[in-house]
This record gives C-alpha cells, structure tokens and sequence, in this order.
C-alpha cells in the first residue's frame, strides 16, 4: 500500500494508514527525500498512529529517513508513536537519536512551527 | 470418580434415598453440631440453617449425580458471600468434614444390623463424600485467592498515579520499593497518562523509593526513552543520596536522564521548559 504524502505549507505530511511491507517503508522513504527537494519543504511529519507494531526494520528506516531529511535540509517529526508500541521500541534496544518526535500531528506541527522559527533559516 | 458398577450405584441410590428422607433430622442435628463446635461465628443461627440447607440438597444432589459442578458453583458463590464476613478457611473445611460425619453415623444406625452392607455402603460413600469436601474446600480457597489478586491489584494501581498539575505536565509520585512488576506497571501508566492527557513534560518523583536495583534502574531509563518517542519530556526528581550511589556503582547508564534535586525544583524546570512563567500576583504565562 502507498503512503499519500500531503503537502502543507512548508511541511511534507505523511500519514501511515495500515502496517506496510518493508517495500512501501523504503518507498516512502524516498518518495519523501526526494518531494522534500521538489517542494522546497522546511519539515516532513510521518504520522505512525496506526501502527500497532513496529519491527526493527521499520524504527531503522525512520531513523535513516530522518537522517536523509536533515541532510536535505529539513526537520523530520515522527508523530503518534503508541504508548506500546515505543516501550517496545526501547526495550529492542532500537534507538531513534537525533530524531524528534512528537505526541500526534497538532504537536508535531507546533514544534516544526517553534524549531523553524527559532532556527530561522532562509527556505 | 471412578465408574462404578451396577451395584454400588444401586447402593448410592438407596443411600440418597434414605439422606432425603430423613433430611430434617440429620440437617438439625448438622446445624446444632456446627453451632456447638462454634464455627462459622460470624454468621446468625438463621443464616446457619440456611446455608445448611442448601449445602445438604447440593451435597445429596451430587451423592446422586456424581457431578460435583453445581456444588463447585455453589461453593464459591458460597464463599463469595461470606469471605467478606471474615469466614476462615478452617471452619469450611469443619464444617464440611461435620457434615461429612453426621451422614456417616446416620449410615452406621441405620445399617448396624448389616455389617457387610454398611460396609458396601461406606465404599460407596467414601470416595464421593471425600471428593466433596475436596471441592468445597477448594473453592473456598480458590475464591480467597482470587479476593487476594483484586485486592493487590487495587493497591498497585493505587500506588502509581499519575496526576496533572498544569497543562501538558504531569506528575508521577513514587512511593516505596518498586519491584520489576510495579516498574513496568509505572511505565504502562505514565506512557497512558502521557497520551491521555497531552503531557509534554512529566516530573517522575523518586523521594520516597528507598532502594532500586539494577533490573528496575534499566527500567526507568527505558521508560524515560519511550516517553520521549512520544514526545514528552522526563525529569527526575528526589533521588536521594544512597540511591544516587547504588546507580554510580551498579553501572547504570543515567545520562539520558534529566534529574533535578527536588521535587520543587523539577516542577520550576518543567515550568521553564514549558515556557510558563510564575512571578508572585503578576500573572503573566507566556505559552511558548
């Protein structure tokens, strides 16, 4: 299943509906490195609030998605992680370092707001 | 229980038959026994016969059947009701066991003439009044315990809360040892707490934890972990000294963790990372 990827003023916002194979995830990623440069986005939001279960490979593509973004120049924000779902990450001993995360999409879309403004970067 | 043959189960029948005639009888003669050997004290004479009276007709119904469900259900609505009443185990078992022994001297008067009979009857007997005390005496403990599990788990879910004291703060208090079932019963209800409430900055207060060990420490740092993929931030507050040196020493990796000296001054640091402001009678919060 494709993830639709929404643009939203300055931000990419991909919200995941359904568990994905690690083909979509790896889509996704690049679907999102390269739109990033396409529409000149400050921020990517991948909202993961309907995922019950995440593998490792999964936590491993978000963290290098982040990474690829940055390298773009935008911030990532992974948003609506389940309170199961990140205890399990955790205690995989997967660590997401140097990747924001946020509570759900309204949150997400208040730290880019604030970490955009603070950084203040010319887009 | 075993099969039975053909004439022992023409014996039970006869024995059932005679426990049912002379029900009134023998169920008074229960009744006053267990009022003279002073179990069930928590409970009235009326209420006696009358529990009395229904343990009987079950107690004959499964001489008869063999089928010792109804009674097990029986039991342990039984016991439901008067566990509450501080009923002990040991006047259940008595109680059957009188029982028990009032049907069997009723069987020795009436078969005293026959004693191979009155031996036949007792093999008949036996095994099924023995199996009923047997499941009488394990409902009874069986709903004790499941009493008990409640009541634990009560007490736990009452000794984690986790408490809002601005928006999007939360405060975690942690009172007295904490064992590797109440760590991760903590870390269920903050990750909860976090998500119901939009917390974005939780003070974990560790005054009142006397004594951690390594599993548990791990623990807590994994929880800090995941409360941060959620988005909210953790500060530790009130670890005291000897648990600052028990930490040191076992190894435990704490610099993920943000700990502040006191409870106060964690709230003060949630504060200013919620941009909030408090100056006394001027009030002006700034959200970030």
């Amino acid at each position: 299943m494709q993830v639709p990827i929404l643009k939203q003023r300055d931000y990419l916002i991909a919200s995941i509906q359904a568990a994905l194979t690690d083909a979509d995830l790896l889509q996704l990623r690049d679907a999102l490195v390269a739109q990033v440069g396409t529409f000149r986005s400050r921020g990517v939001i991948v909202d993961v609030t309907a995922l019950d279960v995440m593998d490792s490979f999964a936590v491993r593509t978000l963290r290098d998605l982040a990474h690829m973004i940055r390298l773009r120049g935008a911030e990532t924000v992974i948003v609506g992680i389940q309170p199961e779902v990140a205890f399990a990450i955790v205690q995989l001993g997967l660590i997401l370092e140097g990747v924001s995360t946020a509570l759900d999409l309204e949150e997400g879309l208040a730290f880019l707001d604030k970490k955009l403004k603070a950084g203040s970067r010319a887009s | 229980m075993q099969p039975l043959s053909e004439a022992s189960v023409a014996l039970l029948r006869e024995l059932v038959a005679h426990l049912r005639q002379s029900r009134t009888q023998l169920r008074e003669e229960w009744a006053r026994r267990i009022t003279e050997a002073q179990l069930l004290t928590a409970m009235s004479k009326d209420e006696i016969f009358a529990e009395a009276t229904a343990v009987y007709d079950n107690y004959v119904d499964v001489l008869e059947t063999g089928s010792v469900e109804a009674l097990q259900a029986y039991a342990r609505n039984l016991s439901e009701r008067i566990i509450p009443r501080g009923v002990q185990t040991h006047e259940v078992v008595g109680i059957v066991l009188l029982l028990r022994d009032v049907l069997a001297r009723s069987l020795f008067a009436k078969y005293q003439a026959d004693f191979t009979k009155l031996n036949r009857v007792l093999d008949a007997y036996e095994p099924a009044a023995n199996r009923i005390a047997n499941t009488v005496a394990v409902s009874f403990v069986q709903e004790r315990e499941r009493v008990i599990r409640a009541q634990q788990e009560a007490i736990r879910e009452l000794s984690t809360p986790v408490l809002p004291v601005r928006e999007r703060l939360l405060i975690l208090p942690v009172i007295g040892t904490v064992d590797p079932l109440r760590a991760r019963q903590l870390t269920e209800q903050l990750l909860r707490g976090i998500r119901t409430n939009r917390a974005r900055v939780v003070v974990m207060d560790i005054t009142g934890v006397p004594a951690m060990d390594a599993t548990v420490a791990n623990h807590l740092v994994l929880t800090v972990e995941a409360a941060r993929l959620l988005g909210a931030t953790v500060i530790v507050t009130g670890l005291s000294p000897e648990l600052a040196q028990t930490l040191v020493n076992i190894g435990v990796d704490l610099s993920k963790m943000n700990t502040v000296g006191d409870l106060q001054g964690g709230i003060e640091e949630a504060e200013r990372l919620l941009g909030y402001k408090v100056s006394p009678l001027e009030e002006s919060p700034q959200q970030p």
